[in-house]
């Protein structure tokens, strides 16, 4: 009973939750990346196939493009979220089951995924292969996500509620209506449906979903790391707090416009795709006012990168950041694109901000969240977290650089006319060009992979208890 | 007043809101407002150490 009234008057945080996402985190990303790197070696070496249908790299890339979004991503949004939000509130989770729900019915979600895909079970929608069974499943989560979250705003013990609760409730509300509206099919059965969508509509609604799955999961969500973890790494509030409401309010009115630079030169009008390319250079704006409100809180505080490698994971993440929303915008440019579309270029821009961005964020945030969550100082070793960046950025400049050659070429090589109107060059002519090109993707993702066992062993060692009597919790004197 | 008047006003509303959110965040009024909301990340170390402790008593 007094208990009841103390659990009241002092609320406590639900780690708990927060702890399980984080370590998943980890987990998935090692099975994500894994695929990934079992198909960048499947373009070098095609015999690495097996001639069979559940490992051939049509089934699995989209198992290694699940994977590493929604379960590496996904997890490291719904830990990074529940932390942010119960503190910056000062108040518990809205509901403790709620929220185990939502654990356990990802993983769920992640598990029928690895099932589904490898079997050719899909609906051949780009980043929404899941058939309807798990859509339906997806959404019940991520309702239940939407009602702990906004619940814990609401019983906020502060009375403002800080920028980062505002991305990471924009990337939750918007990716629940873009996950319901481009997911609506009729089933056939349980394994197949058709969208009710069709022709030009179908690709249009397609992209909208697909390019605000970047512009929500994969940007606005981890914005919202970006606005608590980069101040309290660095132990000073955000640059310009102002900066970052405008930074809000910019950012999602402007992202939701520019899916159609996917479908230029294709049956979708004309408008649409002038308009969609329009968007997209104006998003230059909002993004890079962001990085640099990111970059800007270390004025003064510079120094802490030379000793800090959680701090670099962070603010390289951003360099990254505003690297790939450069080349976006760029790209997204009509006549750029007549050279960069359908080649490896795509591929390389994606992973400068999958790999760059998103993966390096999420990386230092979960370095910093994982001693707090169990109650130790620090990583048990921070030589290791120095290791693991520079495996990081190594690999990620391979990657993109090997993408940006063989993209280029490919672009030349398809475009290449004889003086008689014949092409210059075959398809597969292009496909042997791209050859050496592969190989260094594949080293510079296995050596990404590689960083990302070296933080498992570094959590585990940390999360490890070997004695709980020798926990250092900073206990402050007589308040225990 | 055909469909293009439309687009145009949009174009316009999209404008004067965005400045008007300029104006709004930047006005100096809001000033101590912000720089108190941007200080939460620091103003919670009480709870998170209840936390901490309460879950090493369960333990």
């Amino acid at each position: 009973m007094s208990e009841l009234n103390s659990a009241l008057d002092h609320p406590t945080y639900n780690y708990k939750v927060v702890r399980q996402f984080a370590i998943m985190t980890v987990a998935w990303g090692i099975v994500g990346m894994l695929v990934g790197v079992l198909i960048a070696a499947q373009l070098v070496w095609p015999a690495l196939n097996f001639d069979l249908p559940w490992t051939s790299f049509g089934r699995l890339r989209p198992l290694h493009t699940n994977a590493v979004i929604f379960a590496f991503g996904g997890s490291a949004l719904f830990a990074t979220s529940y932390y942010v939000v119960q503190r910056t509130c000062q108040a518990r989770l809205i509901s403790d089951k709620l929220a185990a729900f939502t654990f356990w019915g990802w993983q769920a979600v992640i598990v029928l995924a690895a099932i589904t895909l490898p079997l050719g079970i899909t609906t051949s929608k780009e980043y929404a292969e899941l058939e309807w069974p798990i859509d339906v499943l997806i959404a019940v989560v991520w309702v239940s996500y939407a009602v702990v979250f906004f619940g814990t705003i609401a019983k906020r013990a502060v009375s403002h509620i800080y920028v980062a609760n505002w991305f990471y409730g924009g990337f939750i509300i918007t990716v629940a209506v873009l996950h319901i509206l481009n997911s609506l099919a009729m089933p056939v059965d349980l394994t197949k449906s058709y969208p009710v969508y069709a022709g030009t509509v179908d690709a249009m609604v397609q992209w909208w979903y697909g390019h605000n799955a970047v512009g929500f999961f994969l940007t606005a969500g981890f914005l919202g790391m970006m606005y608590y973890f980069v101040p309290k790494q660095a132990e000073r509030p955000v640059y310009s707090y102002r900066l970052s409401i405008v930074h809000f309010w910019a950012l999602i009115a402007v992202y939701i416009w520019a899916g159609p630079h996917h479908l230029h030169y294709t049956a979708l009008p004309d408008w649409a795709q002038s308009l969609g390319m329009v968007m997209s250079i104006i998003l230059l704006a909002p993004s890079w006012g962001g990085m640099i409100n990111g970059m800007m809180t270390l004025s003064g505080a510079w120094h802490k990168l030379r000793t800090d490698p959680i701090l670099r994971f962070l603010v390289v993440s951003l360099s990254f950041y505003g690297m790939s929303t450069f080349e976006g915008p760029m790209m997204s440019i009509k006549t750029v694109n007549a050279l960069s579309h359908y080649t490896d270029w795509t591929i390389g821009h994606v992973h400068s901000g999958a790999l760059g961005w998103v993966a390096m964020i999420s990386i230092g945030s979960v370095y910093h969240l994982i001693p707090i969550l169990f109650g130790k100082e620090r990583m048990y070793s921070v030589d290791l977290i120095n290791v693991h960046f520079w495996m990081s950025t190594i690999g990620t400049v391979l990657y993109i650089a090997s993408m940006w050659v063989n993209g280029i070429l490919q672009g030349l090589m398809w475009r290449a006319y004889n003086q008689d109107g014949t092409l210059t060059y075959t398809f597969a002519e292009s496909v042997e060009a791209s050859h050496a090109g592969y190989l260094v993707r594949l080293i510079g993702g296995a050596i990404f992979f590689g960083g990302m066992l070296i933080m498992a062993y570094n959590v585990y060692m940390t999360a490890r208890r070997e004695n709980p009597a020798d926990d250092a919790v900073p206990v402050t004197s007589g308040a225990a | 007043m055909d469909i293009n008047d439309l687009r145009g006003l949009s174009t316009l509303l999209l404008m004067v809101s965005f400045i008007g959110l300029c104006f709004w965040a930047y006005s100096g009024k809001r000033r101590a407002t912000f720089d108190e909301a941007a200080h939460l990340p620091f103003d919670d170390e009480e709870l998170n150490q209840r936390t901490m402790r309460e879950e090493v008593r369960n333990d």
